[in-house]
C-alpha cells in the first residue's frame, strides 16, 4: 500500500472505484479509490468541483448588488456570503467602524446562521450515522429514521434550525435572499416586537443546545476508541481570533498554529491575507489547495472549522459554551480535540455559544437604534473575512471607478479544508477499506469522514430529478464491473 | 403569537440565478400578484427539514419546482409521504418533507408537485425560451386549479440579463487587488 495514498505508482494496473453523488445539475463531490486485485488500496482522492463560475458571476455587477447576489452562491449558508461580502464592501465605501447598531445586528444575523446551520448538520446530516452506526441499515440513516427512534432529538433539531431561520428573517428582512446587510452597515434595525418575539424562545433554545452538546459528548464517550481514531490526522490550523484571544465568529485577526500547537502567526490583519495564504493547483483536482506560505506547499496545508476554532481560541466569551470547551479539551487527555469526529462535539459547543450570544444581543438596546450606515473615503479594494459555519470564508473585491466589480476572489471553507478532507479519507481507507471487499457500509465510512467537515457541494440548486448516490467499480480498462446505490429519490 | 396557518401552502423551489431553476420562484412571484385568499406562498433554494413545520396544519400543499426530465410543458402529480434515504444531500424531496411532517406532527397534508420542465441550469444564466413557454402553460393550469383569476398579470418573464463580465479574473491565488 502506498502510504500517502495521493498518487499511485502504477494506476494503469489498478481497479478504480468512484463514489459519486450524481446530481442533475452539477457533479460536485466524488471520491475515487484505486485498488489492486487483492483489494489493497493504492490511491484515494476527493474531487470537488470548485466554484470558479461564482467569481465570474459576481464580476461586472455594481458593488452594492453584491451582498444580495452572493447569497445565490449557496442555499445552505447564504448569510455567510451576505456578511463576508458586506464586510469587504465596508472597506470599499470607507466604513472603517460600523455603528454599534449595525455591527450588533450583523452579529445577531450571523449567530442565527451558525445556530441553524450547525443544527441542520448535526441533527439532519450526521446524527443518523452517529446514532445508528456507520454500517446500519441505509434506510434508517436519515432524519426520518432519527424521528422514529429518537423523536425528541429530531424535534429539537428541527426547532433549533427554525429558530435560527427566524433570527435571519428578522435581521435580514426575509427568510431567504435577505437584504439586511449593506455596504457600510445595515438597512433595518430590530423593532421592539421583533426583539421580544425572539426573546420569548431563546432560553429554551439555550437549554436544547446544552442538551445537544451533552448528546454529542455522550456519543463520543460511548465509543472512545472509534471516535478518537476515525479519520484522524494531524494538521496545522487557521481561524479568526478576537484581540483578547476569544472565539469570535464574526471578526478578528488571523491565528495559525502548527501541528504541535506552536504559533505560525497571530492576530494578523486579514486585509493582506495573500501574504500568508497561497492557493496551489494540482492537476487531478478542480479545487485548489491553499497552504500557509510560512510553511510551504508541501507541509503548509491546514484545517479550518469548528474543531480548529474551539481548540485554538483562548476562551469562549459565553459561560456555558466555555465550560463545555474546557471539558472538551480535557477529555481523554486532549484526544477529542484532534479527532475528526470530535468536530461534531465542537460544532455543538459553537451552537451553544451562538445561542448564548443571541441571548446577550437581544438584551442590548443598541439593536433598536436608528444609526444604521456609515461611509468614508471610497477605496478600490476590499477584503471581508468571517468564520462561516464550516470555517473561514474570504471575499475579496476590486471595484473600478464606475462602481462595478472588476475582480473578485472567494476562498470558501471547503477549499481551505481540501487537503484536510483528503487526509481524513485516506486515514479511513487505510484502516477500514484496505484489503477488504467493499460494501455500502464500508464506503459509507468514507462519507462519514467527509460529513464531519460538512463540505459545501455547491448546493445552490436542487430541482427534481436528482439521482441517488451511485458507486461504480470500474476495471483498468474502464469497464463497469459492479455498482452500488446508497439512496433513492 | 400562534395563529392558524392558511389552508393552502404553495412552495416554489429553486435558485433565481441558475437558469431554469428559477421556474419555482418565478411561479411564486406571479402568484403573489394574485393575492389569493387562504393561500400562503413561500420560496427557497431547496427544501429543508424545517419546512415540515410549515406543512403542519394545512389542508393542501403544492410544491412548484423545475425538473430536468419528465413531460413537457409540466406535470402535476400527487405526492405522498415517503422515506428518503438521500440523507447525504443538503436538500430534501417533497415526499421526505411530508414524511418528516408526519413524524413530527402525526399527520401530513394532501400535497401535489407541479414539476415544470427546464433545460439549462448554469449559474448566471437566464430563463430559457422553452422554459418561459412551459411556465406560461403551467401557470394557466394552476390558475384554473386554484379557481383564481389570471395567474399571468404581466408580460412573459424575460431572461435575467447578466451584467457585463470583465475579462480578467483574479490571479490564481496571489495578490488579487
Amino acid at each position: 500500500m502506498t502510504m500517502n495514498l495521493e498518487t499511485a505508482a502504477h494506476p494503469e494496473t489498478l481497479r478504480r472505484v468512484a463514489i459519486e453523488p450524481v446530481s442533475r445539475v452539477e457533479g460536485h463531490g466524488k471520491v475515487t479509490l484505486l485498488l489492486d486485485d487483492d483489494d489493497r488500496i493504492h490511491q484515494v482522492r476527493l474531487h470537488i468541483v470548485e466554484f470558479r463560475g461564482f467569481e465570474k458571476f459576481i464580476q461586472g455587477r455594481p458593488y452594492w448588488e453584491v451582498p444580495v447576489m452572493v447569497q445565490r452562491l449557496c442555499g445552505i449558508c447564504p448569510v455567510s456570503h451576505h456578511l463576508a461580502a458586506s464586510k469587504a464592501l465596508d472597506q470599499i465605501v470607507g466604513a472603517k467602524n460600523l455603528t454599534p447598531t449595525a455591527e450588533k445586528l450583523r452579529r445577531l444575523m450571523h449567530y442565527g446562521q451558525i445556530l441553524q446551520s450547525h443544527a441542520l448538520h448535526f441533527f439532519h446530516l450526521s446524527s443518523p450515522d452517529l446514532l445508528f452506526g456507520f454500517d446500519s441499515d441505509v434506510a434508517r440513516r436519515n432524519i426520518v429514521g432519527v424521528a422514529q427512534a429518537y423523536p425528541e432529538v429530531a424535534k429539537q433539531g428541527v426547532l433549533l434550525r427554525k429558530y435560527g431561520q427566524e433570527v435571519i428573517r428578522l435581521t435580514a428582512g426575509k427568510r431567504v435572499h435577505g437584504t439586511g446587510s449593506v455596504p457600510g452597515g445595515v438597512n433595518k434595525n430590530l423593532s421592539r416586537e421583533e426583539r421580544d418575539l425572539l426573546l420569548a424562545d431563546i432560553y429554551q433554545i439555550i437549554a436544547w443546545s446544552r442538551e445537544a452538546v451533552a448528546l454529542a459528548r455522550k456519543l463520543y464517550e460511548q465509543s472512545p476508541a472509534l471516535y478518537d481514531d476515525f479519520g484522524r490526522f494531524d494538521a496545522h490550523s487557521l481561524s479568526l481570533i478576537r484581540a483578547d484571544g476569544a472565539l469570535d465568529l464574526y471578526h478578528g485577526g488571523l491565528r495559525a498554529r502548527r501541528k504541535d500547537g506552536s504559533t505560525v502567526f497571530d492576530h494578523v490583519n486579514y486585509d493582506h491575507y495573500w501574504e500568508h495564504i497561497f492557493e496551489e493547483v494540482k492537476p487531478w483536482s478542480y479545487m485548489k489547495f491553499p497552504y500557509l506560505r510560512e510553511l510551504g506547499p508541501e507541509d503548509g496545508w491546514y484545517r479550518v472549522g469548528p474543531l480548529t476554532r474551539v481548540t485554538q481560541c483562548d476562551f469562549i466569551p459565553t459561560p456555558f459554551a466555555d465550560h463545555e470547551r474546557r471539558d472538551f479539551l480535557a477529555y481523554g487527555g486532549g484526544s477529542a480535540a484532534g479527532a475528526t469526529l470530535g468536530t461534531h462535539w465542537a460544532r455543538m459547543i459553537e451552537m451553544l455559544h451562538s445561542a448564548e450570544a443571541i441571548k446577550e444581543l437581544l438584551h442590548d438596546d443598541d439593536l433598536l437604534g436608528d444609526d444604521l450606515v456609515v461611509t468614508g473615503e471610497r477605496q478600490e479594494r476590499g477584503v471581508g473575512m468571517i468564520e462561516a459555519p464550516r470555517g473561514t470564508l474570504i471575499h475579496h473585491y476590486r471595484v473600478d471607478d464606475d462602481d462595478v466589480v472588476a475582480r473578485c476572489n472567494l476562498i470558501v471553507s471547503t477549499t481551505h479544508n481540501n487537503q484536510a478532507m483528503n487526509e481524513s479519507i485516506r486515514a479511513v481507507a487505510r484502516k477500514y477499506l484496505d484489503g477488504r471487499k467493499l460494501t455500502e457500509g464500508l464506503l459509507n465510512h468514507i462519507e462519514v469522514a467527509i460529513r464531519a467537515f460538512d463540505p459545501c457541494l455547491s448546493c445552490a440548486t436542487h430541482a427534481l430529478g436528482k439521482m441517488p448516490l451511485i458507486v461504480e467499480l470500474v476495471d483498468a480498462e474502464g469497464r463497469q464491473v459492479d455498482s452500488l446505490s446508497s439512496g433513492s429519490l | 403569537m400562534q395563529k392558524a396557518p392558511a389552508p393552502t401552502l404553495i412552495i416554489g423551489i429553486g435558485n433565481p440565478s441558475r437558469g431554469d431553476d428559477a421556474l419555482g420562484p418565478l411561479a411564486i412571484e406571479r402568484l403573489e400578484a394574485l393575492a389569493l385568499p387562504g393561500v400562503e406562498l413561500l420560496t427557497d433554494f431547496q427544501l429543508q427539514v424545517e419546512y415540515a413545520l410549515d406543512l403542519a396544519g394545512r389542508q393542501r400543499v403544492i410544491f412548484i419546482d423545475a425538473t430536468v426530465s419528465g413531460p413537457e410543458p409540466f406535470d402535476f402529480v400527487p405526492v405522498t409521504a415517503a422515506e428518503d434515504a438521500s440523507y447525504s444531500s443538503h436538500a430534501l424531496t417533497p415526499a421526505a418533507v411530508l414524511h418528516a411532517c408526519r413524524k413530527l406532527s402525526d399527520e401530513a397534508p394532501a400535497a401535489e408537485v407541479l414539476a415544470i420542465r427546464g433545460y439549462g441550469f448554469e449559474l448566471g444564466e437566464g430563463l430559457s425560451p422553452r422554459a418561459v413557454a412551459n411556465l406560461h402553460e403551467a401557470m394557466a393550469f394552476l390558475e384554473a386549479t386554484l379557481g383564481a383569476g389570471p395567474a399571468w398579470p404581466g408580460p412573459d418573464p424575460q431572461p435575467e440579463t447578466p451584467s457585463t463580465v470583465y475579462p480578467s479574473p483574479v490571479g490564481e491565488g496571489g495578490e488579487a487587488g
